[in-house]
């Protein structure tokens, strides 16, 4: 069955200084006809889907498009033109640190946190002393976010992500985070939600990672679709890209 | 319309864990966590109400009884206004963040601020029951009548908010020029002066600011000791349903082009 399904999805952003202008300028320029509107094309034409179980990867230089396709699948943002169907239950994690709060302490935000992953009240009471456990800040319970380190804030994160249960797994980057020991532990806790069934689509930079989880491929560059398919065959011509590319 | 409704209502049930704690959130940053915060919020409106009853009572030598509380019902309606549209306004461009990283509902950010707007409110308005105990008016039941605008000016409150947070998504000076406007709104909301001495045709003119409403409606409950006629009713809550559904519409056309701008 197929889990997600993108048919030659586009997506436009409004550029220009329109969003630096003020209501006054806006006002003006109208008055005057000189008002205009720049669209940029950040995903062009895309096409794939993803069957229930693969794990799709998306590879591509920095600004090809994979973290706004992510947020269309995500439903954060609608496809300008293109139809799209992601049938079950979705978790994205796009961004670990988002939604944390500087002047909460720790044990408020993990509550905000999964709050905003879609957990229960019931679901955090239960499971609150695993995280912190599992983040190794038996100590800090009631520090002051913004006091924590820049490591101990990404495993916090993390410890709270890992704890999803979805039909549809949204990666972008976020496979391993945190110092060698930690790294080791949160791969492999994101492995074994990957390997309990969930259709994944994972975002990463390490061409390695790919090859090895990867049941399919879909290659992106300035927002166009360059290919879609099988793993072995598009990273190399992914990696020949890119060496070329450096020349 | 009732399906809407009904999917609404199963949408908060499913965020209401998340409200919770964004409620709670507002709140504590709102106060810092000290009591002094707390207390501050009502001391502040109480220092305006003594510097402009000193003003009107002993310079301009207004002298119309229970002029304080004339004056506290429409500071007390006013800021809760300001406050809460303020706080709504400021409610999707704090969260941006959070809103372009993941899918959520996003007027429950706007609903937590007006919560905590509503809690400060309300402590504000045991404050004002306690003047007008002192002052020397009697209690009596039609007080409870007192719900029916809170309740008319709580949904005007978040319909504003969502206009003007719609607004300060694509225009940044917004928040300049809805201070001039607010201010601008106070002189014509007649806070601190009387509109009999106007003529017929301006009085009218007044039922066109929905915080004069509010005001008025309150004022007669409180000091002139009667409830309102049916056309007051009526005004309350139309101006407070207009802001609802104009502010929902926005929202529900712009819902995803707000990202743009963020």
């Amino acid at each position: 069955m197929k889990k997600i399904e993108l048919n030659d999805v586009s997506v436009s952003y409004i550029v220009g200084d329109f969003s630096n202008v003020g209501l006054k300028d806006v006002i003006i320029q109208k008055i005057k006809g000189t008002y205009t509107q720049k669209e940029f094309e950040a995903v062009s034409h895309v096409t794939f889907s993803v069957d229930e179980g693969e794990l799709l990867g998306i590879v591509g230089a920095n600004g090809a498009g994979k973290s706004t396709l992510l947020k269309v699948i995500s439903g954060i943002m609608r496809p300008t033109t293109g139809t799209m169907a992601v049938r079950g239950s979705l978790a994205s994690l796009l961004e670990l640190g988002t939604g944390f709060d500087g002047d909460l302490t720790v044990k408020e935000n993990t509550f905000l946190r999964g709050a905003m992953l879609g957990y229960t009240r019931e679901f955090m009471n239960d499971t609150y002393q695993s995280i912190i456990d599992f983040a190794e800040l038996n100590d800090f319970e009631d520090r002051k976010f913004s006091h924590l380190s820049s490591g101990m804030k990404s495993r916090l994160a993390f410890s709270i992500a890992c704890l999803v249960n979805p039909e549809i797994l949204i990666l972008d980057e976020v496979l391993s985070v945190g110092d060698g020991a930690f790294r080791k532990k949160s791969e492999g806790k994101m492995l074994e939600i990957i390997k309990g069934g969930a259709t994944t689509i994972l975002v990463s930079h390490s061409l390695d990672q790919i090859k090895r989880m990867a049941t399919k491929v879909l290659w992106l560059d300035k927002g166009k679709q360059i290919a879609f398919g099988d793993t072995q065959e598009i990273c190399e011509r992914y990696a020949e890209f890119l060496r070329t590319k450096t020349i | 319309m009732i399906e809407t409704i009904k999917t609404q209502i199963t949408n908060i049930k499913k965020h209401k864990f998340l409200f919770e704690e964004l409620v709670k959130r507002d709140f504590k940053k709102k106060y810092k966590r000290t009591i002094l915060g707390m207390l501050w919020s009502l001391i502040s409106p109480l220092m305006q109400l003594l510097v402009m009853s000193i003003v009107f009572t002993h310079f301009f030598g207004q002298n119309k009884p229970h002029y304080t509380i004339y004056l506290f019902a429409g500071n007390l309606t006013y800021s809760f206004f300001k406050d809460s549209t303020t706080g709504g306004m400021n409610s999707l461009m704090q969260n941006s963040n959070i809103i372009t990283k993941i899918n959520l509902p996003k007027y429950m950010f706007l609903l937590s601020k007006n919560v905590a707007s509503l809690i400060n409110f309300g402590l504000t308005l045991i404050i004002f029951m306690i003047f007008v105990a002192v002052d020397g008016i009697a209690f009596h039941f039609r007080f409870l009548m007192l719900l029916y605008p809170i309740l008319c000016m709580i949904i005007f409150n978040i319909g504003c908010g969502f206009i003007l947070s719609a607004l300060f998504v694509i225009f940044k000076d917004i928040q300049y020029l809805y201070d001039i406007f607010t201010l601008m709104l106070m002189y014509l909301s007649a806070i601190f002066y009387y509109t009999d001495s106007y003529s017929e045709r301006v009085q009218q003119i007044f039922y066109l600011n929905p915080l004069y409403v509010y005001i008025k409606y309150i004022r007669c409950i409180v000091l002139d000791g009667y409830i309102p006629g049916i056309k007051t009713h009526v005004l309350c809550l139309g101006y407070a349903v207009i802001a609802l559904l104009v502010g929902s519409l926005i929202y529900k056309k712009y819902n995803y082009k707000f990202l743009y701008y963020m």
